[in-house]
């Protein structure tokens, strides 16, 4: 994925020799693949999981770029690294953070299913790597005569474009039924944030965020009002929840110079155009 | 699965399609190589530093104030002042953080940030310590979706150091740039189709040689707008900064972070932001071309040699003035308005564009149509559909539906009202008020009309406390 890569991606074309840039490439890549993907396995948390496969999928696409075969390396890193596991990460996310899985077997028996699944493949990775030691490529060159993209389009859009509306299709339609699926009709209409404000100023409820508390020498504390520019203390500066409990207090026990009414004479009773409301 | 008959159709495509000659990167050396690579870190580098400075000048003189300008001459010095402060800061580590991805995250979203350049093409062939070569790193046929795949893998910067800093704001954050990325990437990569399309070529230097004659941002105007609106979505910045809405979040995904750490988000910020400009600079500026017919000057001197560089520059700033100008201009988008318009107006819009560009591309290849007669029937069409469009009568507003009768027992059995639905007067309400009116007699009836007076079906849900809940600045 890398420019160097790019840079490094010498022709494996028609001599069927991998050149020593190609090489160093590989028995690079090579082991960390292999490692991120035990750590697959062996990692504890799901998103390290996430991770392992990620670092898995850009080394195969600096792979595939080697093979001179860009068009698919890059989107690979597009569609399965930017799209698909991002997806996968963001469901790990809003799942939990901390929420470990299950270790709980469902299915009985998946383990020998399992081990007997993964020695089927294992024989048949063997058996395809044993007998591709010795393969010529051919045609590499042919099929990368007008660049690699035109040539990947010329087969899927003329050669495989049956397969391909097919697959399309198919994932249209899951798509939809998956739209189908979480589909909830509403109830009531959508009250949006317009409707919201027209009615609170209909209501002739207050516009503006509620006053902060009061904060005084001796108390910062959400329960005391704050004071208005009147000198009276806002009643709606203390959260609902402590006045409805009864746990706010008055301006007089943190502030020595105000009585009990919240009157004092800093800051003085003034009115500012006469017609405020007086409280 | 082969369909024979499609077959010859990659034959006249392809022939259609005129492959100008690509940057000739042959003659590089690997100490070349070595500086250019260099150079464009930093390049990058030095212009982080002046683009925070000119961020903060341009929005300070957008606000009628100065801005930075103590340190050095016009406050030049001001951010350099700034990255110095941020390295010798406490380096703090979350004790619930996840360490190695807490670590490796801002690493992840700099060196995705530092990718992109490597593709993008700052001038033609120029001689370089005697050797002909390209002001270009490198350059191959899928590059421009090598830079999708750059910025999309720092997606992962963002969305890991999020989860690992274990708290729930940069959680959030990093949910939400997930959401963010995703959805604007698609956008954006739909824009970006139609440049494609009409210069045949997804290379970074083919692209720019075949805007030779006109930059594709007149023919592709609304493709621009959609790469343009997105790409804002993309770098996370204002009206589109959800990830790091201050008035919500802290600041998202980095509120955690501090010190070198912090700065590394910062660092890729704004690469990520020189990032998206030069692209739209190359893709539909025309690169490093000289504007206003310069290019003309002189027998094209002004296109040739270092010159084309300066070009380059000035078109990348031109953008970077428009990042800082919308940022001294709108205000951020609330979540789902952003949401919707990425899904149900840019999408679609960016959708429609590539059909329309893909069919005028295929009349013009396929058919013997030259392009002013093809150009003269679109615009008549349009023409026509928008004069279509006025005898279209206005749409009244639907009159509020009336409530329908709820009949409870519709079903068969009784079922309670759903939201929206009222109960109608009880039967037996209405019998009791008939027994009262002709003077109705018995203990029994009188208690039960005292009973539903005291709680009248219709507005039994409204809160006894009559405040409003409000948010408490």
């Amino acid at each position: 994925m890398s420019p160097l890569a790019a840079g490094l991606a010498t022709s494996l074309a028609e001599s069927g020799t991998t050149s020593a840039a190609e090489g160093v490439l590989f028995w690079v890549i090579a082991p960390v693949m292999v490692i991120s993907a035990l750590g697959l396995l062996f990692a504890r948390k799901t998103v390290h999981a996430a991770m392992s496969i990620v670092v898995v999928m850009i080394s195969l696409a600096i792979l595939y770029v080697a093979q001179e075969a860009p068009f698919l390396g890059v989107v690979q890193v597009i569609v399965y690294t930017g799209a698909v596991m991002m997806l996968f990460l963001f469901v790990l996310m809003l799942v939990g953070v901390d929420s470990s899985d299950s270790l709980v077997e469902t299915i009985s028996g998946q383990r020998w299913i399992g081990l007997l699944l993964g020695g089927g493949l294992a024989a048949v990775l063997v058996g395809v790597v044993l007998t591709a030691a010795d393969m010529a490529p051919v045609g590499l060159a042919e099929a990368n005569a007008d660049t690699n993209p035109v040539g990947v389009a010329r087969v899927i859009f003329s050669d495989y474009v049956f397969a391909l509306e097919v697959v399309g299709t198919l994932l249209v339609i899951a798509a939809l039924g998956a739209l189908v699926l979480t589909h909830r009709q509403r109830l009531t209409r959508l009250v949006g944030q317009r409707e919201r404000s027209d009615a609170r100023v209909a209501a002739g409820a207050v516009l503006t965020p509620l006053p902060a508390p009061g904060v005084y020498a001796r108390s910062n504390a959400m329960d005391v009002p704050a004071l208005g520019p009147d000198g009276r203390p806002l009643e709606h500066s203390v959260p609902r929840v402590l006045r409805i409990r009864g746990q706010e207090r008055a301006v007089s026990d943190v502030h020595a110079e105000i009585g009990a009414e919240g009157i004092g004479s800093t800051p003085p009773e003034r009115s500012i155009t006469g017609e405020e409301q007086v409280r | 699965m082969a369909v024979p008959g499609l077959a010859t159709l990659g034959g006249p495509l392809a022939a259609a399609v005129e492959l100008p000659p690509s940057a000739d990167f042959s003659n590089d050396t690997w100490w070349i190589v070595a500086i250019k690579a260099v150079g464009i870190v930093v390049f990058l580098l030095t212009s982080v530093l002046i683009a925070i400075w000119f961020e903060r000048k341009v929005v300070a003189r957008m606000q009628i104030r100065p801005g930075p300008n103590v340190h050095g001459p016009f406050g030049l010095l001001q951010s350099l002042a700034d990255a110095m402060k941020l390295l010798l800061k406490e380096d703090i580590n979350v004790k619930a953080a996840d360490k190695v991805v807490y670590i490796v995250a801002p690493m992840i979203s700099v060196f995705c940030a530092l990718l992109t350049f490597a593709v993008i093409p700052l001038g033609p062939v120029v001689s370089m310590f005697g050797v002909e070569t390209p002001v270009q790193l490198t350059d191959f046929p899928v590059a421009v979706l090598y830079i999708l795949a750059a910025t999309s893998v720092g997606v992962y910067g963002i969305v890991l150091g999020g989860w690992a800093s274990g708290s729930t704001y940069p959680l959030l954050g990093a949910v939400r740039s997930t959401a963010q990325v995703i959805s604007y990437e698609l956008a954006m990569g739909l824009s970006l189709v139609s440049v494609f399309v009409m210069a045949g070529s997804m290379s970074t230097s083919q692209i720019v040689e075949s805007q030779d004659s006109v930059w594709w941002v007149f023919p592709l105007l609304p493709a621009f707008v959609i790469y343009f609106i997105s790409m804002v979505g993309e770098v996370n910045r204002l009206p589109f900064d959800l990830p790091e809405a201050e008035g919500e979040l802290v600041s998202g995904f980095m509120t955690e972070y501090s010190s070198m750490k912090f700065a590394w988000f910062f660092l890729a910020e704004y690469i990520n932001m020189l990032n998206v400009s030069a692209v739209a600079t190359t893709l539909f500026f025309g690169g490093w071309k000289a504007p206003f017919g310069l290019g003309l000057i002189n027998d094209g001197m002004l296109n040739q040699g270092w010159w084309p560089v300066l070009w380059f520059l000035a078109k990348l700033w031109f953008f970077m003035f428009l990042f800082v100008w919308i940022r001294g201009t709108l205000l951020r988008f609330r979540y789902d308005q952003f949401m919707k318009f990425g899904w149900k107006v840019l999408i679609p819009a960016a959708l429609v564009w590539i059909v329309c560009v893909a069919v005028v591309q295929g009349v013009r290849q396929f058919t013997d149509v030259d392009l002013r007669t093809l150009l003269i029937v679109l615009g008549v069409i349009a023409v026509v559909g928008i004069g279509l469009s006025f005898l279209v009568p206005e749409k009244k507003p639907e009159p509020e539906p009336e409530p329908e009768a709820f009949d409870a027992f519709a079903g068969g059995y009784p079922v309670p009202p759903l939201p929206g639905q009222t109960l109608p007067p009880s039967p037996r309400r209405a019998r009791l008020e008939a027994q009262r009116a002709q003077g109705g007699t018995g203990t029994a009836t009188a208690t039960i009309t005292q009973a539903p007076s005291g709680a009248p079906g219709a507005d039994a849900d409204t809160p006894a406390d009559g405040e409003q809940e409000e948010t408490r600045g």
